[in-house]
C-alpha cells in the first residue's frame, strides 16, 4: 500500500495524530478518599468521537475517573478540561455530560417516554420540542409501543434501552456508561454490544464506558484503558492489547494466555530469546525494545497461537517438547493442556475443523509444541 | 448552606427539646427542696452574672440521691419494677414465639393477614387495651364468671389489683414487640437447613433446638428488649391494673410529681432510672448493629 | 402448599384469641343496655348517645385531634429532614449526638420524656395548654418518623438522586422531582404513626398539658382509674372501628398495588 493510500483510509485513529485536540484531558489527577488512593497521578487524553473503554477488576479506580467525568467526585489534586475547559467547579448538572448508571436509574414513578423527557424539561425547551425529540430518541432504541409504561412494566433489555436513549436525549458531547451491560444475560449483552456501536456511531457522541468485561470492552471499544490499582497500565487498541500486552498484567487480564518464565539470552531487531528450561531450545518473542542479557523476562504466547502435533515440527522457530496432562473438548475446538519435563504447564488450543479429528492426540501421550516467533511477546514486567 | 440548614433545623429542635429538658432534670435532682414555685432551690439566676452561676453551683448536691438509697420505698421500687419487667419479658417471649413459629409455618397467602392482624392491635389506643382487661379480671368480671359457672372455683380469684394483673397487662400489650422481630428472624431462615438437619440425623425437635432457635436468637433478643426496656418505666398499667402493693418506679415518679410535688426526689428518681436502663439500651443497640451487619 | 400442624393450629388459635377477646368483650358491652359492664342485660345504643351528650368529652376529643394533625405534621417534615441527614449528609461534627437523639425518645421511658419537658416549659416560663403538648409531641414522635423514612431512604438507589443530577437538576429539584415522589408511601406512614402516637399518648400529655388542654386519654385515664363505666366502652369502639377501618383499607391497597406490580412484571416479560 502507498503513503497516499494510507492517508485516505478511512482509519479512526486521532490519538495518532498530534494536531488533534483531545475532548478530554486528564492531568496529573490524583483522588484520595482519606487514606486510600483511588486514582495515582494519571494522565490521558480521549479524543472526540472515540468509543473508550475503562478496563479492569473491581477497585481499580476506573469507577472513580468516570464519576470525575460526571462530576460527582472532584479531584484531590491536578485537572480534568473538557473541550478546553476545567471541570473542577461544574457541577453534574451544568456539565455537557450524561451519564447511564449501572442500576439504569430510571425514575420508578415516571413513565418510559418521561423518563426521556425530563433532562429536557430541564432545560425548559419549548413542550413541542421535547414531544419530538422524545420520539426521535424513542425511535433510536425502537421502544416507541412502550412510551406510557412505567419502568417495572418493561424488561431487564428494554430499560437498559431507555437509559441509554434518556441519557443521550440532551445530545452530550460525552457519554459515560457505566457497566451498561452488566445486568443483561449473556446472549442478550452480545446483541446489545453491537446495538451500542450502531447508536454511537450514528450519533457522533464521544462514549466512555467503564467495563470489567475484557470481550465486552474488546467488541465494542476504539482503546481500551486497562487500569490497576489507580493507574493506568496500557491504553492501545483491542488488537494491540491482545496481541502486544505491554506487561504481563495485560496480558493475563485480557484472554487465556500461557507465561513462561526465562533469562533473556539475545536481544534486538524486534525479538528477544529467552532460556527457559534446561533441555528445552531457548524461545523467541516480540520485543521492541532492547533487554539487556541476564534480565528476568516472561514470554506471553496466546494457546490459540500455539500448534500441536506428534512428531517434531519442521522449520519453527520455537518448539518444546511435554506430555499430555489433560484435554477438553469444547465443541468448536480443544484444548490441551501439556506439562514439560520442568513442570511448567502450557496451553494448546486446535479448532475441531473435523469430526472427531485430532483423536491421535490422547492422554499421557509426548507431544510437540510449536509457534512463530512474532507469536509471544517476551515481557519485562 | 442548604446543607448547614437542613441539618441545623432538626438538631436545634432536637437539643432544645430533648437534651435541654434533660440536663434541667439532672440539675433539678441535685437541687433541693424548697416550699415555693418552682419548688426548688438554687435556681441559676443569670443576671447576677459569675456570681450567680457560683452560688447556683455551691447550692448542688447528692443529697436526693442519698436519700434515694435511704427511704427503702424507692430501691424496693426500683427492684420490684426490675422483678416485673423481667417476669413479664420472659412470659411475653413464652406466648410470642409460638405464635411468630406458627405464623412462619402458616400457608402462604394468610401471612399478610396474619401480620395484619398482629399489627392491628399496636394501631388501636393502649390505654384502651389496658382498660379491656378490668371487666375481664375484676371479681365480678368475666374470667372469675366463667371459672365459677363451669364449678372450677367457688370463690372468687381476686386477679385485678394484684401484680398478676400487671404481667398480663404488659404480656397483652407488648406481644406485638415480642412476635414481630421473631417472625422476621424466623422468616428469613432457609427451609433446606432444617432439611439438611433432619438428613443428617436429627428428630423434628431436636432440629428446632439446634437450627431453628439458635438462628432466630437475634429476634429473640431484640423482642426481649423491646419488651423489657419499656415495661421497666410503665405508668399505665400498674395504674389501672395493679394494686396499692404494686410498686414501679414509673408509678412512684408520677406519684412524687403531682401528688407529693417534690421535684428534686423526682428528677433524681428519673436519673437513676435512666442510669439503669441505660445498659439494657446499650446491649440493645448492639444486637441492632450485629443484625445489620449480618443483613449485609 | 403447606398444612398446618396441630400444635401451630392451636398455638396461632389461642394466641389471637388472646389478643382479640378482651376487645371483642370491650366491643359488645358498649352495647349493654344495663350501666354494669359485667352483666349482659340487653342490646342498647343508649351509651353511644350519653357519649355524644358529654360535652367534656367531645371538648377533649378536639383537642386532641387538634393536636394530633399539628404535631404529626411538624413531626413529619422535621423527622423527614433528619431522616434525611442520618442517611446522606455524611459526616458532619455532633453526628453521634444527633443520632444518639434520634434514637434516646424511642426508648426513653414517657415518664422522663414527659417530666423533663415540662421542668423546661416552667424553666422558660411557657404556660402549659395545647402549644406545650404539641411541642412535646412533634419531638417525640419526630425521631420515630426519622426511622421509618429513614429505613425506605437507606434502600433508596443513590443513584437515582444522581441521574436527577446529571440530567440537569437542582440539589433541590432532585429532592422535589426524584426524592421525594419515591419515599412518599414512607413519609406517609411516618405521619400516619406520628398522629396514632399523638392521639394515644397519656403519659407525656398529662405532664404537659394545662387545665385547659385536657386530651381524651387523659379524660379517659381519670375516669377508668375510678371503674369501668360503659360510656367509655363505648368510646373505645368507635376508636377501634377507625382503626380497623384504617389498617384493613392501608393493607388492602397495598395488597392490590403489589399484585398489580407482580402482573404488570409478569407481562413485561412475555
Amino acid at each position: 500500500m502507498s503513503d497516499a493510500a494510507k492517508a485516505s483510509a478511512p482509519v479512526f485513529e486521532p490519538w495518532k495524530n498530534p494536531s488533534e485536540k483531545p475532548l478530554i484531558r486528564f492531568e496529573n489527577v490524583t483522588k484520595r478518599f482519606g487514606d486510600f488512593t483511588a486514582i495515582d497521578d494519571l494522565t490521558i487524553n480521549i479524543y472526540e468521537r472515540e468509543f473508550f473503554a475503562l478496563l479492569g477488576p473491581s477497585g481499580c479506580g476506573k469507577t472513580t475517573m468516570m464519576r470525575m467525568l460526571g462530576g460527582f467526585e472532584t479531584p484531590t489534586e491536578g485537572a480534568i478540561t473538557i473541550d478546553g475547559q476545567n471541570m473542577s467547579a461544574v457541577p453534574p448538572n451544568k456539565r455537557a455530560v450524561n451519564m447511564m448508571f449501572q442500576s439504569y436509574a430510571l425514575f420508578p414513578h415516571l413513565s418510559v417516554a418521561e423518563n426521556i423527557a425530563f433532562g429536557l424539561k430541564r432545560d425548559k425547551l419549548p413542550a413541542d420540542r421535547i414531544a419530538a425529540r422524545v420520539e426521535e430518541m424513542l425511535s433510536l432504541v425502537q421502544l416507541n409501543k412502550f412510551a406510557s409504561r412505567k419502568p417495572h412494566q418493561i424488561s431487564g433489555g428494554q430499560r437498559q434501552r431507555v437509559a441509554l436513549a434518556r441519557s443521550l436525549a440532551k445530545a452530550p458531547k460525552l457519554l459515560l456508561l457505566d457497566e451498561p451491560l452488566g445486568a443483561l444475560d449473556k446472549k442478550l449483552r452480545q446483541d446489545t454490544q453491537f446495538e451500542l456501536m450502531d447508536i454511537q456511531e450514528t450519533t457522533g457522541t464521544t462514549f466512555v464506558i467503564v467495563t470489567h468485561d475484557q470481550e465486552e470492552a474488546m467488541t465494542v471499544a476504539s482503546r481500551i484503558a486497562v487500569m490497576d490499582h489507580g493507574k493506568i497500565v496500557q491504553v492501545d487498541t483491542p488488537a494491540k492489547i491482545y496481541e502486544e500486552p505491554g506487561s504481563v498484567y495485560v496480558a493475563d487480564f485480557i484472554g487465556d494466555v500461557n507465561l513462561i518464565k526465562g533469562m533473556v539470552v539475545k536481544s534486538g531487531n524486534d525479538h528477544a530469546s529467552i532460556s527457559w528450561a534446561e533441555g528445552q531450545q531457548d524461545l523467541i518473542g516480540i520485543a521492541h525494545d532492547e533487554i539487556p542479557h541476564g534480565t528476568d523476562a516472561t514470554l506471553a504466547v496466546r494457546p490459540e497461537k500455539v500448534t500441536i502435533s506428534t512428531d517434531r515440527p519442521e522449520g519453527v522457530t520455537n518448539a518444546l517438547s511435554g506430555k499430555v496432562l489433560d484435554i477438553a473438548y469444547l465443541g468448536n475446538m480443544s484444548t490441551y493442556v501439556i506439562e514439560t519435563a520442568n513442570g511448567t504447564l502450557i496451553k494448546a488450543q486446535a479448532a475441531n475443523t473435523r469430526r472427531i479429528s485430532r483423536r491421535a492426540i490422547t492422554w499421557d501421550q509426548q507431544v510437540w509444541l510449536s509457534f512463530t516467533d512474532t507469536a509471544g511477546v517476551v515481557l519485562t514486567s | 448552606m442548604k446543607r448547614f440548614a437542613l441539618i441545623s433545623i432538626p438538631y436545634l429542635w432536637l437539643l432544645a427539646l430533648f437534651l435541654v429538658p434533660f440536663l434541667i432534670v439532672l440539675k433539678i435532682s441535685l437541687s433541693d427542696t424548697e416550699l415555693a414555685i418552682p419548688p426548688y432551690t438554687p435556681t441559676l439566676d443569670i443576671a447576677q452574672g459569675w456570681a450567680g452561676v457560683r452560688e447556683w453551683w455551691a447550692g448542688l448536691d447528692m443529697e436526693n440521691f442519698v436519700w434515694l438509697t435511704e427511704d427503702d420505698l424507692y430501691w424496693k421500687a426500683y427492684l420490684s419494677s426490675l422483678k416485673i419487667a423481667i417476669i413479664s419479658t420472659l412470659l411475653t417471649l413464652m406466648v410470642g414465639y409460638p405464635i411468630a413459629y406458627g405464623m412462619t409455618r402458616a400457608p402462604d397467602e394468610w401471612r399478610p393477614t396474619l401480620m395484619m392482624l398482629i399489627i392491628l392491635p399496636f394501631w388501636t389506643s393502649f390505654l384502651i387495651r389496658v382498660y379491656s382487661w378490668k371487666a375481664i379480671l375484676s371479681n365480678e368480671g368475666l374470667l372469675n364468671q366463667l371459672l365459677i359457672g363451669i364449678g372450677l372455683i367457688d370463690e372468687p380469684l381476686v386477679i385485678l389489683n394484684t401484680n398478676i394483673a400487671v404481667y398480663i397487662g404488659i404480656v397483652y400489650t407488648y406481644l406485638p414487640f415480642m412476635v414481630l422481630p421473631i417472625y422476621a428472624a424466623l422468616e428469613r431462615l432457609d427451609e433446606s437447613l432444617l432439611e439438611a438437619a433432619e438428613d443428617l440425623g436429627c428428630s423434628r425437635f431436636t432440629a428446632f433446638w439446634l437450627v431453628t432457635f439458635p438462628l432466630s436468637k437475634q429476634g429473640v433478643i431484640a423482642g426481649s428488649f423491646l419488651v423489657f426496656i419499656p415495661a421497666m418505666g410503665e405508668y399505665v398499667i400498674p395504674a389501672l391494673l395493679g394494686g396499692s402493693k404494686t410498686l414501679m418506679i414509673g408509678k412512684v415518679l408520677f406519684e412524687e410529681f403531682f401528688a407529693n410535688r417534690d421535684w428534686p426526689v423526682a428528677s433524681a428518681v428519673a436519673v437513676v432510672l435512666l442510669l439503669i436502663l441505660i445498659i439494657p439500651i446499650v446491649l440493645f443497640q448492639r444486637n441492632e448493629e450485629k443484625q445489620r451487619e449480618a443483613g449485609k | 402448599m403447606r398444612k398446618l400442624s396441630w400444635f401451630n393450629t392451636l398455638t396461632l388459635t389461642l394466641g389471637f384469641a388472646f389478643l382479640y377477646i378482651p376487645m371483642l368483650i370491650l366491643i359488645l358491652y358498649s352495647f349493654n343496655a344495663g350501666k354494669l359492664v359485667t352483666v349482659w342485660s340487653g342490646f342498647s345504643f343508649k351509651w353511644y348517645g350519653e357519649l355524644f351528650q358529654n360535652e367534656a368529652f367531645l371538648q377533649a376529643a378536639w383537642v386532641t385531634l387538634k393536636v394530633a394533625v399539628v404535631s404529626s405534621t411538624f413531626a413529619t417534615i422535621l423527622g423527614t429532614m433528619a431522616a434525611y441527614v442520618m442517611v446522606r449528609a455524611g459526616r458532619f461534627r455532633g453526628r453521634t449526638l444527633f443520632s444518639g437523639m434520634i434514637y434516646a425518645p424511642l426508648v426513653m421511658p414517657e415518664v422522663i420524656t414527659g417530666l423533663s419537658l415540662l421542668l423546661l416549659f416552667i424553666a422558660i416560663g411557657l404556660d402549659r395548654g395545647v402549644l406545650t403538648i404539641v411541642l412535646a409531641h412533634t419531638t417525640f414522635s419526630m425521631c420515630y418518623v426519622s426511622v421509618v423514612v429513614s429505613s425506605r431512604l437507606v434502600t433508596f438507589d443513590q443513584s437515582l438522586e444522581e441521574a436527577a443530577l446529571d440530567l440537569g437538576c437542582t440539589g433541590f429539584e432532585a429532592f422535589r422531582l426524584v426524592t421525594l415522589p419515591i419515599t412518599l408511601p414512607a413519609v406517609i406512614s411516618g405521619w400516619l404513626l406520628a398522629f396514632t402516637l399523638s392521639l394515644d399518648d397519656l403519659v407525656i400529655a398529662s405532664f404537659t398539658s394545662g387545665p385547659s388542654s385536657t386530651t381524651l386519654p387523659i379524660k379517659i385515664f381519670s375516669a377508668v382509674r375510678l371503674g369501668v363505666t360503659p360510656e367509655i366502652n363505648a368510646l373505645s369502639t368507635i376508636m377501634i372501628g377507625l382503626v380497623t377501618i384504617g389498617v384493613i383499607g392501608a393493607s388492602l391497597t397495598s395488597k392490590r398495588a403489589i399484585a398489580k406490580k407482580q402482573k404488570d412484571e409478569r407481562e413485561a416479560i412475555s
